[in-house]
């Protein structure tokens, strides 16, 4: 078999069988069983007090949110902070990289903050060592963490399947444990009550302890004994074969690296990300970062299943998004593979497929692989120039990011896909004759509300975020936006959209967005679309777990069937594929037709 | 009460059509947001059409933009005619019960204790009127005083007379039935206007009808749908101005009402109002459509044993005479003793009595008649029954304790054999009635319930739904359990008292459950009321149809699996089509997204996989698909996708297969088709 297929093979099966077990230890940490990793508890506890949290304080859903954006708030000012004050940073800036501007600065600190890495700064000449870890680094771990402690809310929430819901917040105040016991509401109507869902604070810290760090670590050892650079000197100054004097930067990039892959952050050390050789230096950390960007959003879902002890039902939702993702990456590898008909009219050869904007110790297959999964993850890393894919595989790129539930970025996909799995219980349960139930809890008007509004929100933000631009170049043609206009143009600009509202940061390049107009309209879209889709489920889940419990009869639908599997895909692709079809059309679609 | 089955009468239809029109009122249309918002395109296509002869560059398309508007125009009135007519169905069925009642002169009874003859229309609520042999009762009510046979067969299509009787747990008369033999007095219960069945034509009619909370979700849903393509449509300007290839406002407005999910919009609210059509006519009337859709959501049943499981009275099924006892003097006996017993059971006796030769039944009846016997009726006290011969020979028969009093007082034994026997009888489901002469047992008579022929069958096809069935009965728990299993309920509840049926609905609700109960009497009406669906006789007490949330007009407690059902059809209805409707989609995008762009970039000739003829005839097969999609589906709505109780997601495969893969075929199809026919005049 081609050596480049079976690498891609040996990658996404050894990720999958890493997530399994990792899953499992997922759902311990979260559920507070004992794990390996206790020794880390005075560690914690040394936080908790500091900052005078009780972690057994258990919260409601609102109780969750306001800690979650408050927190996320905060570290808005901490990164404004030290964006804007590098040169004041001393020794951890050996290179002297200036202050950023305010705008810059206010750009960067919002794109980190929403773990999406939008970055219109270069690593070399941008940011400070200081910066590039208290800020860079910092803002890596813990926005991977707030996107999985809210996937462990959503997860408290769905494991509530008690007839009758906690006591009420006055009775909580009760010393004794058992204090809700005599709750029995006898009303027929829905049951409700105030359910509790575990304790922010507790959930988002150990997602950064016990399990982002401990994986960082391994990664960014392993990448620094491929030669990525981990220490605080500057440039070094070398001279090459050419002759010619070179800067090459270095600094503390391993530790950045490994969270920037296995956080869903993607954004990279270097200015060209991955595809730089101190980045990702051979095919070895090749392997080592595609299978950290994929690694905790496949885990997630099975940590689901252990969580809820519904493994049947997280291997459906494996299989649907796995199958999306399938569909999505074999166009893809052919198509790279294939190269691109123009340059073939041309007569050169292209046995390794297409390779403009691809790295030679990558290959076009493995590339190809990777643009898969840092598109459906909200990644953004980039190991090849997005913009230089074959017609088709950009169009997979952006399904990949329109869909952005196909794993999905740490905890947000599965957010995301929680969504979807909404939808089609009330679709499907509708169709069997009973109303609409999901884990024993019914689907009803104000759950509908926020699932439509959420599912509402990724195509309004790209699509008017699109026609924006679109109608701002339409009347200043001369706006110097686009060097291929036409299709190409219109892709790259959906593609910039798409990618903001997908919190991916990984761009088709071409399209000069270094421009207020692109910073401005980005950044909002950027905002919204981190902390809405966070919101959403999150509120659905906590309505929903605070209703009265319906155990499963015989005309119930049973979520965890390939059944339901097949709903779900119905409806993702409905969602995605009718939102976004005639944009596709008029941009990849028309460029595919016209070069084939 | 006979019903027209067919879908369309004509003069249902006329009046449809009449209000199909009248519905294009902006402030009705308003309530249903997918249609007010194909009526707002409808209007701008209007405009569109009125304008273009004027504007040079475009006054070519002005036939195909009046012909779009026509369409358009179409669809609104094919949605409207939907609703229509299902309202007219169902109030054409609410009429016919209605009718019977009106103008019906009643006797007024005056405080004077005059009485006053007035229409029936003028009663109001409290006040009272007698009714006698051969006359119409002419309003809901309750009888007060007196017992009367009724003829229902007005209301309930049964043409058995009821006896309805003061103080009885049957007292409730419906207007508009008759009385057959002797004198009530009624107290009216509803005010003129109020009745369950005004409320009933109400909810049909729209006025007071509300939307229920599944509907509400729903809307939400294929309101974010409709938002989806607003965005797409209002952005797809944007993006072809950039790629240079202008869209015209009439293929604008159809890619638009194309998309949104009009198939199901028009329909939904006849689908709602065909729910409750159907469930009246089952003959039961809804207080809500809420109840109806409810019901689909049931988990457990609660069932009277007695009519329900059971043919209404139990029969003598065997005579056991005691060891010295000659068989054929015991059955003599047994049936003398029946001879005036007006009860089932006695009747019954003297019935099987008839098949055995030596016992000539017809000459021990014209004996007693000649001679002067005295019949024992039951009492309370007495708690048996039965007749004292001329001769002086005193038999009785009861149930076994108070045999065993009577024989026992009189110092005789009971028999060992005899109570060996009953014990027996009792293990077999049956209830065994111990027959005495001159205080000696002669032996025990077995009285066995017959369940109905196929109720098996109906507690499976229930079971299979997920429904449990509970079989509430005052029978001792031996006899219940042995019933239960014959019959085939998963539960019971034996020597039920009223409040254990409370205690058992509570029960099952707390653990999340929803519970529906049938039920008659005053003493159900708190479990009616606790009950998610409660449906009331109409035979029953005013509280009891006070309780609960639905009323059954033909009193028949197998009523409930047929409203499950219903309530099931319902819900399945609106789901099938939603997705029926938003498969369309996919088709549609194929016809018209080529076409809009076809002319700028020839190359997206690729894309138009049906090779539809021209794009004008593309935007305008996919326009009249659209449109005449809802009229086909309409007689699916009224009567319901056919439910199946194959497990839920069986169900959900066979729905998806016929109506979400059927509803990406079929617009293929159909759209082809068409195109064919309009390109033969473009």
């Amino acid at each position: 078999m081609n050596t480049e297929i079976f690498g891609i093979i040996f990658m996404f099966l050894a990720t999958v069988l890493l997530a399994i077990p990792l899953g499992k230890y997922i759902a311990n940490v979260y559920a507070e069983n004992k794990t390996w990793s206790d020794f880390l508890q005075p560690l914690e506890n040394l936080f908790f007090k500091i900052s005078g949290i009780d972690p057994k304080q258990e919260m409601t859903w609102q109780e969750h949110l306001k800690a979650l954006l408050t927190i996320n708030f905060l570290w808005f000012f901490w990164a404004m902070l030290l964006l804007m004050t590098q040169d004041f940073h001393g020794f951890l800036n050996p290179d002297g990289n200036p202050s950023m501007t305010p705008d810059l600065a206010f750009n960067t600190a919002i794109s980190f903050l929403v773990n999406c890495n939008l970055q219109h700064y270069s690593g070399e000449t941008g940011l400070s060592y200081l910066s590039q870890l208290a800020c860079m680094t910092f803002l890596q771990f813990v926005t991977a963490g707030t996107g999985m402690a809210a996937c462990a809310v959503v997860f408290n929430a769905m494991r509530s399947t008690s007839p009758t819901p906690n006591p009420s917040p006055v009775e909580r105040g009760n010393t004794n444990p058992k204090g809700g016991e005599g709750f029995t509401p006898l009303s027929k109507g829905e049951g409700q009550g105030v359910r509790l869902l575990g304790n922010f604070y507790n959930c988002f810290l150990k997602s950064c302890t016990r399990i982002l760090l401990p994986i960082s670590i391994v990664i960014a050892i392993l990448l620094a004994f491929n030669g990525t650079p981990m220490n605080f000197e500057g440039k070094a100054e070398i001279t090459t074969l050419e002759g010619v004097a070179q800067q090459i930067s270095r600094g503390p990039a391993a530790a950045m690296i490994a969270i920037k892959q296995l956080g869903t952050n993607g954004g990279g050390y270097f200015g060209v990300n991955s595809a730089h050789p101190l980045e990702n230096p051979n095919y070895l950390t090749n392997i080592v970062e595609c299978m950290a960007i994929f690694l905790i959003p496949i885990a997630l879902v099975f940590a689901l299943g252990y969580y809820l002890e519904k493994k049947k039902f997280a291997w459906v939702i494996f299989g649907v998004m796995t199958i999306g993702f399938l569909i999505l990456l074999l166009p893809t590898v052919y198509f790279e593979m294939q190269g691109s008909p123009t340059l073939a009219k041309m007569g050169i050869n292209q046995d390794l497929g297409s390779m403009e904007g691809k790295e030679i110790r990558l290959g076009s297959a493995a590339s190809a692989y990777w643009a898969i999964n840092t598109t459906v993850t909200s990644n953004g890393s980039v190991n090849a120039m997005h913009d230089s894919l074959t017609p088709i595989s950009g169009m997979m790129t952006m399904l990949g990011m329109m869909i952005n539930a196909l794993y999905g970025g740490v905890g947000v996909g599965f957010l995301n896909f929680y969504i979807f799995i909404i939808i089609a219980v009330f679709i499907s349960g509708l169709m069997v004759g009973r109303t609409p139930e999901f884990l024993g809890k019914k689907i009803e008007a104000k759950e509908m509300k926020i699932a439509i509004i959420i599912a509402l929100l990724h195509p309004f933000l790209i699509l008017a975020g699109t026609a924006l631009a679109c109608w701002v170049f339409v009347n200043n043609p001369d706006i110097g936006w686009l060097n291929n206009p036409s299709f190409h143009g219109f892709a790259e600009m959906l593609y910039e959209f798409t990618s903001a509202s997908a919190n991916n940061g990984s761009g088709f390049e071409g399209l000069g967005d270094n421009t207020p107009f692109w910073n401005i309209s980005t950044g909002i879209v950027l905002i919204l679309a981190r902390y809405l889709p966070i919101i959403g489920p999150v509120a659905i889940a906590g309505i929903l777990a605070s209703k009265k419990y319906i155990p499963e009869s015989a005309g119930t639908l049973k979520t965890d069937t390939s059944t339901f599997g097949i709903m779900v895909f119905a409806v993702i692709v409905i969602i995605a594929a009718l939102a976004f079809f005639p944009a596709l059309v008029l941009s990849s679609i028309t460029e595919f037709v016209m070069t084939y | 009460m006979k019903s027209n089955n067919s879908l369309f009468q004509k003069d249902l239809i006329t009046d449809a059509v009449k209000q199909s029109f009248i519905k294009l009122n902006p402030k009705i249309m308003f309530k249903n947001p997918i249609m007010f918002v194909v009526e707002v395109c409808t209007l701008i296509m209007l405009i569109e059409a009125i304008r273009t002869p004027f504007d040079a560059s475009i006054s070519h398309l002005t036939v195909y933009n009046v012909f779009i508007f026509i369409i358009l125009f179409l669809t609104l009135l094919f949605a409207n005619f939907a609703e229509a007519i299902a309202e007219a169905r169902g109030k054409a069925q609410a009429d016919s019960l209605r009718k019977a009642r009106e103008d019906t002169p009643a006797n007024l009874v005056l405080e004077s204790g005059e009485i006053k003859k007035i229409s029936s229309s003028q009663l109001k609520k409290g006040d009272i009127f007698t009714v006698k042999a051969g006359e119409m009762i002419p309003s809901d009510g309750e009888i007060i005083e007196g017992l009367a046979t009724i003829d229902e067969s007005a209301i309930t299509g049964e043409s058995a007379p009821v006896v309805r009787e003061a103080g009885s747990d049957r007292s409730s008369v419906t207007g508009g039935t008759k009385v057959l033999s002797d004198q009530i007095k009624v107290v009216v219960t509803t005010q003129q206007g109020e009745s369950f069945l005004d409320k009933m034509i109400a909810l049909v009619e729209g006025a007071n009808r509300q939307k229920t909370p599944n509907e509400i979700a729903l809307t939400i849903l294929l309101a974010g749908f409709t938002l989806v393509f607003i965005i797409v449509c209002v952005t797809l300007k944007f993006f072809a101005d950039y790629a240079g290839t202008p869209i015209t406002v009439a293929a604008f407005i159809s890619l638009f009402v194309c998309l949104i999910p009009t198939t199901i919009g028009g329909l939904l609210s006849a689908i709602g109002i065909a729910g409750m059509d159907r469930a009246l006519r089952a003959n039961v009337i809804t207080k809500s459509g809420k109840a109806v859709e409810t019901a689909g959501d049931i988990d457990v049943l609660l069932l009277d044993k007695t009519g329900t499981i059971t043919i209404g009275n139990r029969k003598a099924t065997n005579f056991y005479p005691a060891s010295n006892i000659d068989k054929n003097e015991f059955v003599k006996a047994c049936v003398l003793s029946s001879l005036a017993d007006e009860t089932p059971e006695g009747k019954s006796i003297v019935e099987l009595g008839k098949g055995f030769e030596k016992v000539s039944v017809s000459q021990l009846t014209a004996n007693i008649s000649q001679s002067n016997a005295k019949f024992i009726k039951f009492t309370a006290e007495t708690r048996n029954s039965g007749i004292d011969l001329s001769n002086g020979i005193r038999i009785r028969k009861g149930a076994i304790d108070t045999i065993k009093n009577l024989t026992e007082k009189a110092g005789n034994q009971f028999p060992t054999d005899v109570a060996e026997q009953t014990k027996q009888i009792s293990a077999n489901g049956g209830t065994p009635l111990v027959v005495s002469e001159n205080e000696k047992v002669l032996g025990v008579i077995e009285l066995q319930d017959i369940i109905k022929v196929g109720i098996h069958e109906r507690f499976d096809r229930l079971r299979k739904m997920g429904v449990k069935t509970v079989m509430v009965t005052g029978d001792n728990p031996l006899t219940a359990k042995y019933i239960a299993e014959k019959a085939g309920v998963d539960d019971f509840i034996a020597e039920a008292k009223p409040e254990d049926k409370m205690n058992y609905i509570r029960k099952e609700q707390q653990q999340g459950k929803l519970v529906a109960m049938m039920g008659d009497g005053t003493n159900d009406a708190p479990a009616l009321a606790q009950a998610d669906v409660g449906v009331a006789m109409n035979s029953g007490t005013q509280a009891a149809k006070e309780a609960s949330n639905m009323v059954d007009l033909d009193n028949d407690p197998t009523k409930l699996i047929e409203i499950v059902e219903i309530g099931k059809q319902l819900l399945m209805t609106r789901g099938t089509l939603t997705t029926f409707s938003i498969a369309n989609d996919v088709a549609k995008y194929f016809a018209i997204v080529p076409a809009l762009f076809i002319n700028s970039i020839p190359a997206l000739q690729a894309l138009n996989i049906m090779q539809l003829a021209s794009p004008e005839s593309a935007i305008l097969s996919a326009v009249i698909f659209n449109a005449i999609i809802i009229p086909f589906l309409i007689p699916l709505a009224l009567k319901g996708v056919e439910y199946k109780p194959i497990g839920a997601s069986a169900l959900l495969i066979r729905n998806l297969v016929i109506y979400g893969l059927g509803g990406v075929i079929v617009p293929f199809i159909g759209i082809k088709l068409i195109d064919i026919l309009v390109s033969l005049f473009i």
